[in-house]
């Protein structure tokens, strides 16, 4: 049976898959990976029209109202599904947060809890609830990987993206002094204090440098805009990736930043 | 002291361009983590440690009253004195009036948070008294006339030669030539100084980590036996000390002890750990004839029953900031007031009002290493992001970022107009950044490409291209 009959098969899991704005907008090339990798795993895909943002940018702001607001429709579109997975650590962070967003709120209070139980990052759920670590993708250069802290702090994303990486043929993985610092994106941090997010990313993008690594790989690509900017700025050659890219074998894209 | 927690972006901008505040920030920053996790790595119950701390500080919270007027009676059974004190001016009065009733002309002080936080040396100053920090490090930054920038390691921005020249200017009694480049000279200098401090003062005051409420104890870890002397030796010891401080038992001490310094300095215990109980006994050889406990509340009774609440767990063991990305480049000043670092970002906004320090909040990319190693689990992302939601709530955030907020909902919140404008950025910034792939410069986010370059996209969204193959599928 091939891959793609293997994902239509009635019992495989039903994933809605939330591909983030900054995938949509950036990098769809990240969108197609991770599409691409839940089918190879079992999984039957939809991708909900009506997907826009998760509303990290209001909750992070304080703006509780603005927050439901966004959430609703996205409750109401995805909560149907048997899981919803997203390229992601702080979007799907952010859907685990709606139940604390719409505490209180008797209809929208119960579909959050629903919604945030079923909610994972791609290489989280690829590992922990699919079992899946079948990857047949080539990868000939050595790289580092970055911990981004939603995914590393709220969802436990550690020992997952680097145990499929290892998977990866012709990949070397070698390890920052410190992989699990704050790049300094942030999301609006980066432009409300720009000076600080600079200190931080360069420290970042220095830590990348001295490991000799010749791609640099997250599961965040708001992360990766941030590294990848800064590193283009300073010259460094570092390629940036999104680790679903080099996991589905759809690196042959330029990287991020890099050169069209 | 005057906050400057709502300048906190200009703070920032003079601090990054410090080089030798730079210089200072990364060794501190390598040498606290290291040696806590180093500490952390040989205690296997440390987690455990870390529940059993939570838990015995929120049944304090949640009785803080009873464990209060416990530990006044035992002060009182002990021959000591309690005074409860609503606000900084209040302290600073009661502290005066000890000291005028003792006729003190110089008092001499163990290190203190709450002293900064009431501002004491500047107001004994003015009343005449003066006030002799004999913690090495709060006494380099009192010669220098600055606030500390660590809470427990108050001038770690300060580096030796800084040193050397605040002792030269200082210390006229010793030869202008003698060498001062070694620490060790420093060390020697700063100890033959202030033994003659703790032999002259009539008063010593002190902060207290702890209050024992079954004992009536109050208890200070130090490094530097400077805190024994300035208890033990003047005839009046104040303590004081704020409200939360209190834990019921000595073996609950012992729980919060075994957690402090390891993250803290990455000890096992400090060199000192020292327990006060009342006034000296006739059978004691020495100790103060008056024992004084100084109780502060300062605004801390507002934050209980509030989502503020867990922050009245922190033992102040400086973890937080050690690991603080934003602490790590800007230091302490930039915070403004005397708490700096995660927990200064939530606690300062309770204390002098979030209107006075509404940058604060704001200053984390809520990385969450903070709570990941509060000893005290004390959620401190979650609370920064509560304080913006007060100022949203308030109406203190800026009518750009509301605006803004607005217009950003509006528009998640139709998904076709939101496709077409999406698809609009996407297809123009992938214009402008050509074959190169990225933009060097871009009017709008020009916070952004000041420092870095802005990816450009692929072109076409995803869903555009999405919805072009399902097409073709069909």
């Amino acid at each position: 049976m091939s891959d793609l009959a293997a994902a239509r098969r009635p019992d495989s899991p039903h994933v809605g898959l939330f591909v983030t704005c900054l995938v949509d907008v950036y990098r769809p090339t990240v969108g197609f990976a991770t599409l691409s990798l839940l089918e190879k795993a079992g999984c039957r895909v939809t991708v909900p029209e009506c997907q826009t943002c998760c509303g990290q940018p209001s909750w992070n702001t304080g703006d509780r109202e603005a927050t439901k607001r966004v959430a609703r429709p996205l409750i109401d579109a995805f909560v149907g599904f048997d899981y919803v997975v997203l390229p992601s650590g702080s979007c799907a962070g952010m859907i685990r947060y709606y139940p604390d967003v719409f505490q209180g709120d008797p209809v929208y209070g119960p579909k959050a809890e629903q919604l945030a139980a079923k909610t994972f990052e791609i290489t989280s759920f690829l590992t922990d609830i699919m079992g899946w670590n079948d990857v047949r993708a080539s990868y000939r250069d050595s790289a580092t990987y970055h911990d981004s802290c939603s995914g590393l702090r709220q969802l436990g994303i550690k020992a997952q993206p680097r145990a499929l990486l290892a998977k990866v043929e012709g990949l070397e993985l070698v390890e920052m002094q410190r992989p699990e610092e704050c790049c300094g994106f942030g999301g609006t941090f980066c432009v409300k204090y720009g000076e600080i997010s600079d200190r931080m990313v360069t420290d970042k993008v220095t830590d990348v440098d001295t490991t000799g690594a010749g791609t640099l790989i997250a599961g965040e690509v708001g992360c990766l805009l941030n590294m990848a900017g800064k590193a283009k700025r300073l010259g460094h050659r570092v390629k940036a990736r999104h680790v679903t890219e080099v996991l589905a074998g759809m690196a042959d894209t330029p990287a991020i930043g890099d050169d069209r | 002291m005057n906050a400057t927690s709502h300048r906190f972006k200009q703070n920032a901008h003079d601090a990054i361009a410090d080089e030798k505040l730079k210089k200072a920030l990364s060794t501190m920053k390598v040498g606290f983590r290291e040696k806590r996790a180093a500490a952390i790595a040989k205690l296997p119950e440390f987690e455990a440690l870390r529940d059993a701390g939570r838990d015995l500080k929120n049944h304090v919270l949640e009785n803080l009253d009873h464990y209060l007027m416990r530990f006044e009676e035992r002060v009182v059974e002990q021959g000591g004195h309690v005074h409860w004190c609503r606000d900084a001016e209040e302290a600073r009065q009661t502290i005066l009036r000890i000291c005028r009733d003792k006729g003190a002309k110089t008092v001499t002080k163990g290190k203190s948070m709450i002293a900064e936080e009431i501002a004491l040396n500047h107001f004994l100053e003015e009343k005449g008294i003066v006030p002799v920090e004999t913690d090495l490090g709060e006494y380099i930054i009192q010669l220098r006339h600055e606030p500390p920038s660590h809470i427990i390691a108050p001038a770690i921005h300060v580096s030796k030669e800084m040193v050397a020249d605040a002792f030269r200017e200082t210390h006229k009694q010793y030869p202008a030539d003698r060498p001062l480049s070694e620490p060790r000279q420093l060390l020697d200098e700063a100890r033959d100084v202030l033994r003659g401090q703790f032999i002259q003062a009539d008063v010593g005051i002190t902060g207290a980590n702890m209050l024992i409420a079954e004992t009536g104890s109050t208890v200070i870890v130090t490094n530097e036996g400077n805190g024994d002397l300035t208890q033990l030796l003047p005839r009046t010891h104040i303590v004081l000390a704020s409200i939360e401080k209190i834990v019921p038992t000595l073996d609950d001490a012992c729980t919060v002890l075994r957690l402090l310094a390891r993250s803290a300095t990455g000890q096992e215990m400090s060199s000192y750990t020292t327990f006060s109980t009342g006034p000296r006994r006739p059978e004691d050889r020495d100790g103060p004839e008056e024992f004084h406990v100084v109780l502060l509340d300062n605004g801390r009774s507002g934050m209980l029953g509030t989502e503020f609440q867990d922050m009245l767990r922190c033992i102040r063991c400086a973890a937080c900031m050690n690991h603080c990305p934003v602490y790590g480049a800007v230091g302490g000043h930039a915070y403004g007031w005397v708490y700096p670092g995660p927990m200064g970002s939530v606690l300062t906004p309770a204390l002098i009002g979030i209107e006075n320090a509404a940058p604060l909040p704001h200053a984390s990319t809520l990385c969450g290493r903070c709570e990941q190693v509060c000893p005290m689990r004390i959620p401190l992302p979650k609370m920064l992001r509560h304080w913006r939601e007060k100022e949203f709530e308030r109406n203190l955030a800026p009518p750009r970022v509301r605006q803004a907020m607005n217009a950003y909902a509006w528009l998640a919140t139709r998904p076709r107009l939101w496709r077409w404008y999406t698809a609009a950025v996407a297809r123009g910034l992938a214009l402008w950044g050509g074959k190169r792939g990225r933009i060097a410069s871009l009017p709008l986010a020009r916070e952004w490409t000041a420092v870095r370059d802005m990816p450009a996209p692929e072109g076409e969204t995803f869903m555009q291209r999405y919805r072009r193959q399902q097409k073709g599928a069909r």
